[in-house]
């Protein structure tokens, strides 16, 4: 019972961890339609720009996690502006391999620069505020990565509620048409909401890499797990990114814990086909009408 | 004789067979003839081993690189899955060979029939999928493929991989790179022929439709869905074929090259070839090895040029950098990709001096 109750926890903790990496994906994919194959790669490259803020510049972890976010932010826009501003409009192909390329970019430029081994940050995590319920521990890192993330996952709702520039990426998300035509700049928004993504994946970075060290291979192998988690939870729906993500971190860790551990890292992709077989625009996707 | 055919300077194209007419002129004729005398009398014989490797690997590449544009280039169907089947084709032969001592000459054929069921089974969520959905869809068909050839043990034998006997044809052995050489072009060879003519049958014109406008496509009564999966069959044959001759290539095979980033090569060649192009197909397969081994060159020569030896200059993440950089500059500036800078040059001739 007891290790049905740490896997349970484990899972949760995984699975919320999915569910934010995979918000920074539904964002681009809500307000511009782009699939983003470089997810991973921005996660990493959050993560690499906290390290180097923190070891090498040794500025205090929270002028650096501020520093790191405003990076990611600058980074996202001029992505966005080099890259996927010229490909407004064309086929899908072209966008996804435009961001594989962008990722075989990222990764090579971040492998030669820190190379392919582990790191780690240094220990800057009170012991007080790991929590332990009878036999099942929860340890520090999963519950300060919770409590950031639902930190920002409160900052954006509020930010998609109330702010004008918020109001602006619902509106083009929900009809780019109708919004073009109320005066919303649409290039703006885009370039708005890849600077966000990047930022937001650039935290998730840091907080993946607290808790299982930062390595180049396996952040970019998180970026494609958040496939089968946003499928899931339907592409556009950052609430179903959560949900998904958290049935994705149960789905792994039983699988670990009670089938094999081998089975752990396909078992996602076999639920998506599944999934994308009955119920083809995810759990809480629209479903898109065509006409002819 | 009929009168030979020359450029003309404008479509005067009458009857729908003009219009599916192979070569335009018999100039192209000419030069294809030329070309394979090049080929097959010139090139075995006068390269270096190890251009004749890089070759050979063009060759292989480019094989699969046909299959894939089929899929992508003619019926619009994204697949990220395609280095995991060229696997289940190097596999296939590999088990057929070493367990059942198949010759090679049966042993490719089985292989590509056994890859292109296995791409039908991975084509099946294209019948309420598309675009994107098919696209992560195939990409789960890439994991899933991986997991099993590591883990099927009794068949792959795991990381162990299988070792190929020795290929003969005939009772004569085919070791070393110019006897596989004849296998690789003249398989090629023969893949190019049934392309071009999949494309001018009402197959490639069904594939094409579905491609422009699926509904449309349906509604003209083309069968989308079986045609979808024939699509997918055909690529994933042409992979399999690919996988198997480079299985017999290689001798031993591990799962270890059936990565992802392979897929990801193969969509690069298609694109940076020329989408929906045979020939662009191959064009890009040239360019994609050619770049491999222009950036394993380059980093031996910094390698071993002394100074660099301290930073730990690897050739992984500067392959990734450059390859990451040539589909993004390609996709930018040149999205119809190397068939249709081939294009612009030879109509620049053709045209010289009124281009307009």
């Amino acid at each position: 019972m007891d290790f049905f109750l740490q896997l349970l926890v484990n899972g949760i903790c995984i699975g919320f961890l999915y569910g934010i990496s995979a918000m920074g994906f539904v964002m681009i994919f809500k307000s511009s339609s782009v699939v983003n194959f470089a997810h991973g790669e921005l996660l990493a490259a959050g993560a690499f720009l906290f390290l180097a803020l923190v070891t090498w510049a040794n500025l205090p972890v929270p002028a650096a996690f501020l520093l790191t976010l405003a990076g990611t932010f600058i980074l996202g826009f001029v992505i966005e502006r080099l890259f996927l501003r010229p490909l407004i409009g064309e086929p899908l192909i072209e966008v996804v391999m435009l961001t594989i390329g962008l990722a075989s970019i990222l990764k090579g430029a971040m492998l030669l620069i820190w190379g392919g081994n582990l790191h780690n940050y240094p220990d800057f995590l009170p012991e007080g505020l790991g929590l332990h319920f009878g036999a099942v521990s929860i340890p520090p890192v999963y519950t300060t990565s919770i409590l950031i993330s639902i930190l920002f996952l409160l900052l954006f709702g509020l930010f998609f509620k109330f702010s004008s520039q918020g109001i602006y990426m619902r509106s083009v998300a929900d009809n780019q048409t109708a919004a073009l035509s109320l005066g919303v700049h649409v290039k703006k928004v885009f370039a708005l909401s890849w600077a966000i993504a990047a930022l937001v994946a650039g935290m998730s970075g840091i907080v993946l890499g607290i808790i299982n060290g930062i390595n180049v291979h396996e952040l970019s192998a998180i970026g494609l797990k958040v496939f089968p988690v946003v499928i899931l939870g339907g592409l556009d729906s950052i609430g179903g990114a959560i949900i998904g993500g958290l049935i994705i971190g149960l789905l792994e860790t039983f699988t670990g814990g009670y089938i094999s551990t081998s089975l752990r890292d396909v078992i996602p992709y076999i639920a998506l086909v599944v999934i994308l077989l009955i119920r083809p625009y995810g759990l809480f996707g629209l479903v898109e009408i065509e006409r002819v | 004789m009929r009168d030979l055919k020359f450029h003309p300077c404008g479509n005067y194209r009458e009857s729908y067979r003009e219009e599916l007419t192979v070569f335009e002129t018999d100039f192209g004729r000419l030069w294809m003839a030329l070309g394979l005398a090049v080929l097959f009398g010139v090139v075995p014989w006068t390269t270096s081993p190890y251009m004749l490797y890089v070759i050979n690997t063009i060759g292989i590449m480019a094989i699969a690189a046909i299959g894939l544009n089929i899929l992508i280039g003619s019926t619009g169907l994204i697949s990220l899955g395609h280095g995991a089947f060229f696997g289940v084709g190097a596999y296939a032969a590999g088990v057929l060979a070493s367990s059942w001592n198949v010759p090679i000459y049966l042993a490719v054929p089985a292989a590509g029939i056994i890859t292109a069921l296995t791409g039908m089974i991975f084509g099946i969520p294209s019948g309420r999928l598309k675009g994107l959905y098919l696209a992560i869809a195939t990409l789960a068909g890439q994991f899933i493929i991986e997991y099993v050839l590591v883990h099927w043990e009794d068949v792959t034998q795991g990381t162990m991989g299988i070792t190929l006997p020795d290929p003969s044809i005939l009772g004569v052995s085919l070791r070393g790179d110019r006897p596989f050489f004849f296998v690789i072009f003249i398989v090629l060879a023969a893949m190019t022929w049934m392309a071009v003519n999949i494309m001018r049958t009402r197959f490639g014109r069904a594939f094409v439709a579905i491609r422009d406008n699926d509904r449309a496509a349906e509604g003209m009564g083309i069968p989308v869905f079986p045609y979808k999966l024939l699509s997918f069959g055909i690529s994933s044959f042409y992979a399999g074929i690919a996988g198997a001759i480079w299985a017999f290539y290689m001798i031993s095979i591990t799962a270890e090259p059936f990565t992802m980033m392979m897929s990801v090569e193969f969509i690069a060649m298609v694109i940076i070839g020329g989408l929906g192009s045979i020939s662009g197909s191959i064009l890009g397969a040239v360019f994609i090895t050619m770049l491999n081994e222009t950036l394993r060159w380059v980093t031996d020569i910094l390698m071993n040029a002394g100074g660099l030896a301290g930073l730990e200059l690897t050739l992984a993440p500067l392959r990734e950098l450059a390859f990451g950089l040539a589909i993004v500059l390609f996709i930018l500036f040149e999205p119809k990709g190397l068939a249709e800078i081939w294009r612009v040059v030879r109509s620049s001739f053709r045209l010289w001096p009124f281009s307009y």
